[in-house]
């Protein structure tokens, strides 16, 4: 097979789409690349829609743990506790099992056991509770004088939140938030090591690099073209986060001097 | 009194159910993960502090080697470094054993898909007993974790090595210490309570990562969960029960939870005490507090 037949049959092998036997036997580095790279469209998908979804959800806990009344401002506080207190490897196996469970009294919540819904709801939440975390300490960072002129002019309510609370915590959030994606993104590769089935060996990028290790026991070439892989996609998301960045701080006169990602990926 | 649970009603069921012996085994494996991260936190700490003093280090060479180290594991996902360091050191321990013990052995250790070493070489040898092998598995499951937190330790040590005022060094110098005493009397003491917020933090990052000890192939409480919570079938088990892989999976998030919540509380004691006295905004807050008082 030349390497141009092996990107056709097993490009998105991931999605189920190509052939259907994983290569048993010659593999090549061509055979790495391809189906570790056909793997990342999973992480890609989890982390873009957990992170999108997630960004909503972690705003409005934020505003809830600043609120006056217990009613909202408790709940807020023990669901950033839960999720950010407990591993997150913990969560995925409780949550499988928890839908495995609940897919005997509700059917219409079968869908749930997938990785694909399921996986995608727990890092849903658990994105959300650690960018709460980070919008809450933006929150309190807000400067007093901002608030007062805002007040100042007239504005309240929706419209000074709208034009005034939420821009600033955004721009003062940003860097912490940008890490946390980069987080989210690596911590995607723990979904199919988790109990959630890897249906008919459709997984993540580590799920087909550890298969390469296993099967050919060499850890030495499926993990470094995982690691390059994950290097880039984590390039691409500082240099998205940066132009977003840029917007942020558009009317701002200094340029903020360089700033350099934290990685990490377990959480 | 367990002789025969079919006739037990429920509570005593259930403590009979719960001191069954691989119940005792799932509560000594909560031992391992306390052991693992009792371990892993010291050893990671000197690996850090070897790290952060070859980065800093005036030998281009050294310094280099420190960057370096913290640079590559801190930049690739720590889970592939799970994956990879176990076969990888694992692989090397034995290839290095085969050279040493086994000279005239004449295929290559490489063929094709296997990895082949002289049975003399094995680690640990297959003649070994069962705790022979779960010690070793344990071992490489703390050196893996060491390297890869050491690699954090030795970022968040720079950073608070850094962050000492430089005055506080020149100082020592003008009354006569020697760089090397500076740095043991001046730098070390004072730089802890820069270091302790990002040492915090990776101490509930490391709490967080030990179920991955999962991955490793060390029988953890993440094996026993799913081992024990598991449905029984009366042919098998004299506690027959259906799935209730569920529950051991909240009690190990409520065990994780409680042991991050009182991490919290000792942690925020000592940062206390440790900025007692010092120039910063927290022990000035402390001072007024205690003046006012």
């Amino acid at each position: 097979m030349t390497c141009w037949e092996i990107v056709q049959a097993y490009a998105l092998r991931s999605l189920g789409i190509g052939e259907r036997l994983l290569p048993q036997v010659d593999i090549t580095l061509c055979h790495q690349f391809t189906l570790i790279g056909s793997g990342l469209l999973w992480n890609v998908y989890f982390g873009t829609l957990a992170l999108g979804a997630g960004f909503f959800l972690a705003v409005a806990t934020a505003l809830a743990r600043q609120s006056r009344h217990a009613v909202l401002r408790k709940p807020a506080e023990w669901f950033v506790f839960v999720f950010r207190g407990s591993p997150l490897f913990i969560q995925f196996f409780f949550a499988y099992f928890l839908f495995l469970s609940l897919r005997g009294t509700f059917p219409a919540l079968s869908p749930l056991t997938s990785a694909a819904y399921g996986a995608l709801f727990v890092l849903f939440l658990n994105t959300a509770a650690y960018s709460a975390e980070i919008f809450h300490g933006a929150l309190q960072a807000i400067p007093r004088g901002d608030l007062e002129a805002a007040d100042a002019y007239g504005l309240a309510g929706w419209r000074k939140f709208r034009r005034i609370t939420f821009p600033t915590m955004l721009r003062l959030g940003w860097p912490a938030y940008t890490n946390e994606a980069i987080f989210l993104f690596h911590a995607t590769t723990l979904v199919f090591f988790s109990g959630f089935p890897a249906a008919q060996q459709r997984g993540d990028a580590l799920y087909y690099a550890k298969f390469f290790a296993d099967r050919t026991f060499n850890p030495f070439v499926p993990y470094p073209i995982l690691a390059g892989y994950f290097i880039l996609l984590t390039l691409g998301i500082i240099a998205l986060a940066g132009l977003i960045q840029r917007r942020l701080n558009r009317h701002l006169p200094a340029v903020p001097g360089p700033w350099r990602p934290r990685f990490r990926l377990v959480r | 009194m367990c002789d025969d649970p079919a006739n037990l009603d429920t509570l005593l069921w259930f403590v009979c159910y719960l001191t069954t012996g691989k119940h005792l085994a799932f509560y000594g494996a909560f031992g391992t993960v306390l052991l693992l991260l009792a371990v892993t936190a010291p050893v990671a700490l000197l690996l850090g502090f070897g790290g952060a003093i070859a980065a800093r280090s005036r030998l281009a060479p050294v310094a280099w080697l420190g960057k370096g180290y913290i640079a590559v594991v801190r930049g690739v996902p720590d889970i592939a470094f799970f994956l990879f360091f176990v076969i990888a050191l694992d692989q090397g321990l034995e290839w290095l054993r085969h050279q040493w013990l086994c000279p005239d052995w004449t295929e290559p250790v490489r063929q094709g898909q296997n990895f082949l070493v002289c049975p003399e070489a094995k680690l640990p040898l297959a003649t070994a007993p069962q705790w022979i092998h779960e010690v070793y598995g344990f071992a490489l499951a703390v050196v893996t974790f060491a390297i890869v937190f050491g690699a954090f330790a030795a970022n968040v040590l720079y950073g608070a090595m850094a962050a000492v005022p430089r005055a506080q060094i020149e100082t020592a110098e003008a009354y006569g210490m020697t760089h090397a005493q500076a740095f043991r009397r001046v730098l070390v003491p004072q730089m802890w309570v820069y270091a302790l917020p990002g040492l915090s933090n990776l101490w509930m990052i490391l709490i967080k990562a030990s179920p991955l000890l999962f991955l490793l192939g060390v029988r953890d409480i993440v094996y026993w969960a799913r081992e024990l919570g598991a449905t029984q079938t009366p042919r098998f088990t004299d506690y027959p029960h259906g799935d209730w892989r569920m529950w051991y999976f909240l009690f190990l998030l409520v065990f994780y939870l409680a042991l991050t919540r009182l991490s919290e509380i000792v942690l925020g004691r000592v940062m206390r005490r440790l900025t007692r006295g010092q120039a910063m905004a927290g022990g000035e807050v402390q001072r007024r507090a205690e003046a006012a008082a």
